[in-house]
């Protein structure tokens, strides 16, 4: 049984434009994906593919006009999307907790850092004040930061970007969480302290037996730092499998042409074309949604594609996808660059 | 090769805080030079200097002390008037395409804008040679009646360099180009900018983090920290043989999208210093895990150890300046 389990989850911005007609953008289609315990999902794809928004609809933060109009998020057992809101207000900050892209604007600025810590602990553990205060501490050295007696009363302008998102993991982890999902970790870290925090997530996910979903589009951080890999594009989980797998033998021509454009791979000077805009999310096209920047599209590609199992566990969502067959020549490929 | 186009020496920047008589130190004492038909790629953490540089270079903001020397004139204390003109011939690309274009013009004015300033030529033929610029850098023609809000952020950074080739400059500095952009447009934009380095010879200035994009599209790399290059390099040699201790730890973090990647790992502990207060001596021995006594109290002297490859580090003279690989 796996600690969090996603199906056809649906979400569609909805409002009325100015003309006051309904319009409907169709931001994810049908997410599948599944998490164990102990494991690293990467999930990786362009701006606008709904990363960030899986993992808000996943926590039920959205807003309106965010709405999720179908399938179900199974954590741990329990229908998150049924769930009343002080359910999950006590499931949230406690079982799955959430590290947020810009670690400086998502701190308090008028508390310091130890009451914000213990302020979570005492919203969803209780316990005496002591207690949470010295859970608190630990958790501040279980993070890397140096002497806590006095971080634990520091302001949140006196840390620096590296510091700040560190006391975000630290507040993520006081309530012993199942599930950590962090959303672009890194992104605005200089890479030596990207280093320091990525190293730090995934100690953290070994000791703590959790499971955790990075949001990234560094395809590097996926390479070393996550399990399985999940491919986004235009709201769908086009790919997904291990890591390793997925890299050498992707399955997916986006995901081909997504690893082709990471500039280890990158030859200047060939004339693979690349890029183009994403499919319009309040007018879909039918059938699959790449098919429009995609070389082999065919006719049959207006037609609904099946998700294919290449191997156990690597999916992949295309026409074209076989079981087995490209890994040989992308291996040779991966070896020239 | 050979021909310089631009030569820094001993540039400083400092800007001061407030009124209270103290400066961030931005850039220290940065020597470097481009050559004609050359990509100087320049690679930091955030807080090194690399974009106080880059527009210092082009005299967009004053320098505190130092030369600059462009196509062999000093222009470092030219006034604006007489720089005016020379910017016909140093152009640069910023980061956010977004803002870098004015949002109420048009495409093709905003294409033509530097050819009208620039140079003597005719209504017909700027609007010919716009045309042609769109093209050279695979832009629809469609869009040059469009405002910036029509096209993508790809689009825009396209717009943004054709606006720098337009004269036909002889250096273009480019502020972290790509780093605003996916993956996909990246990789189409970086093979724009590598059929226009062979195109145009101009000299270029690669500013960016990320060093995978630097060693894609640079011949020489400098690496800087706290305002210094701490390490000047040909690209080869940089990412087989770096030499300053902190050139190796950001070789180290580097994650190539590669699983099968070994990575050695050195991470470095604490962050940047401030710039306001300069630790004193190598700028680096507060983090440098070979950091000897010596290194608190004396600034490295850049020393070539092979042929253009120069670095600053007390240690190179003992051979202690490589980390070893099995402390963390």
């Amino acid at each position: 049984m796996s600690l969090l389990s996603v199906s056809d989850l649906q979400t569609h911005f909805i409002f009325h434009d100015i003309d006051n007609q309904l319009r409907e953008a169709c931001a994810l289609n049908k997410v599948n994906l599944t998490l164990n315990r102990g494991e690293v999902l990467g999930i990786v794809g362009e701006t606008g593919a709904g990363k960030s928004l899986t993992a808000q609809s996943i926590c039920g933060l959205l807003r309106p006009p965010a709405r999720i109009v179908g399938g179900s998020v199974n954590f741990d057992g329990r229908e998150l999307l049924s769930l009343p809101s002080e359910e999950l207000n006590a499931i949230r900050g406690a079982d799955i907790a959430m590290v947020v892209q810009n670690p400086r604007s998502s701190l308090d600025p008028l508390t310091r850092i130890g009451e914000q810590l213990v302020r979570i602990h005492q919203t969803h553990s209780g316990g005496p004040i002591d207690k949470s205060k010295q859970k608190a501490m630990e958790m501040m050295q279980a993070v890397g930061i140096p002497d806590p007696e006095g971080r634990f009363t520091a302001w949140p302008h006196e840390l620096s970007g590296g510091m700040a998102q560190r006391v975000l993991i630290a507040m993520a982890l006081m309530n012993d969480p199942k599930l950590l999902i962090a959303d672009e970790p890194t992104t605005g870290l200089d890479v030596t302290v990207q280093a320091q925090i990525l190293d730090l997530l995934k100690n953290l996910v070994a000791r703590f037996d959790m499971a955790s979903m990075i949001i990234t589009h560094d395809l590097g951080i996926v390479a070393h730092y996550c399990d399985e890999v999940a491919v986004m594009f235009a709201g769908e989980i086009i790919e997904q499998g291990p890591v390793r797998e997925v890299f050498l033998s992707p399955a997916h021509p986006y995901t081909q042409q997504l690893l082709a454009a990471t500039p280890e791979r990158l030859h200047l000077g060939s004339k693979n074309q690349l890029g183009g805009q994403p499919p319009d999310l309040f007018n879909l096209p039918t059938g699959c949604l790449s098919q429009d920047r995609c070389e082999l599209a065919t006719s049959a590609c207006r037609g609904e594609p099946p998700i294919v199992q290449i191997t156990a566990g690597h999916t992949a969502r295309c026409h074209f996808a076989k079981p087995r067959r490209k890994s040989t020549k992308l291996r040779r490929n991966l070896k020239n660059g | 090769m050979g021909e310089v186009i631009l030569e820094a020496r001993n540039l400083v920047k400092r800007f001061p805080i407030g009124r209270s008589g103290s400066f961030v130190n931005a850039v220290n004492g940065v020597n470097l030079s481009i050559q004609k038909g050359e990509v100087l790629g320049m690679v930091g953490e955030s807080g090194s200097g690399k974009s106080t540089i880059g527009r210092t270079l082009l005299r967009l903001t004053e320098p505190t002390s130092g030369q600059i020397l462009f196509d062999g004139q000093d222009i470092t204390s030219l006034s604006d008037k007489h720089v005016r003109p020379l910017r016909k011939n140093m152009q640069m690309v910023f980061q956010d395409p977004w803002s870098a274009l004015n949002p109420r013009m048009k495409i093709g004015d905003l294409i033509s804008e530097p050819m009208r300033i620039h140079l003597d030529i005719s209504r017909s033929e700027c609007k010919d040679r716009t045309e042609m610029l769109a093209q050279r850098v695979r832009l629809s023609t469609d869009f040059l009646n469009r405002t910036p809000s029509a096209l993508s952020g790809g689009q825009l950074q396209r717009v943004c360099i054709a606006r720098a080739i337009a004269t036909n400059p002889k250096l273009i500095i480019l502020d972290e180009p790509t780093s605003s952009l996916d993956l996909s447009v990246r990789a189409g934009i970086l093979e724009l900018l590598q059929e226009l380095r062979v195109e145009t010879e101009a000299g270029f200035l690669f500013i960016s983090h990320d060093l995978g994009t630097i060693k894609l599209v640079s011949d020489r790399i400098a690496v800087l920290y706290l305002g210094h290059v701490v390490e000047e390099v040909p690209k080869d040699k940089l990412f087989s043989n770096p030499s300053h201790p902190y050139s190796q730890s950001l070789l180290s973090a580097h994650l190539p999208s590669d699983p099968d990647a070994n990575l050695q790992r050195l991470t470095l502990q604490g962050e940047i210093p401030s710039p306001i207060n300069l630790p004193p001596g190598c700028s680096f021995h507060t983090r440098c895990p070979v950091a000897v006594p010596e290194c608190k109290s004396t600034r490295p002297k850049t020393e070539e150890i092979s042929p253009m490859h120069m670095a600053s580090c007390l240690r190179l003279r003992d051979g202690g300046n490589i980390i070893p690989r099995d402390t963390k």
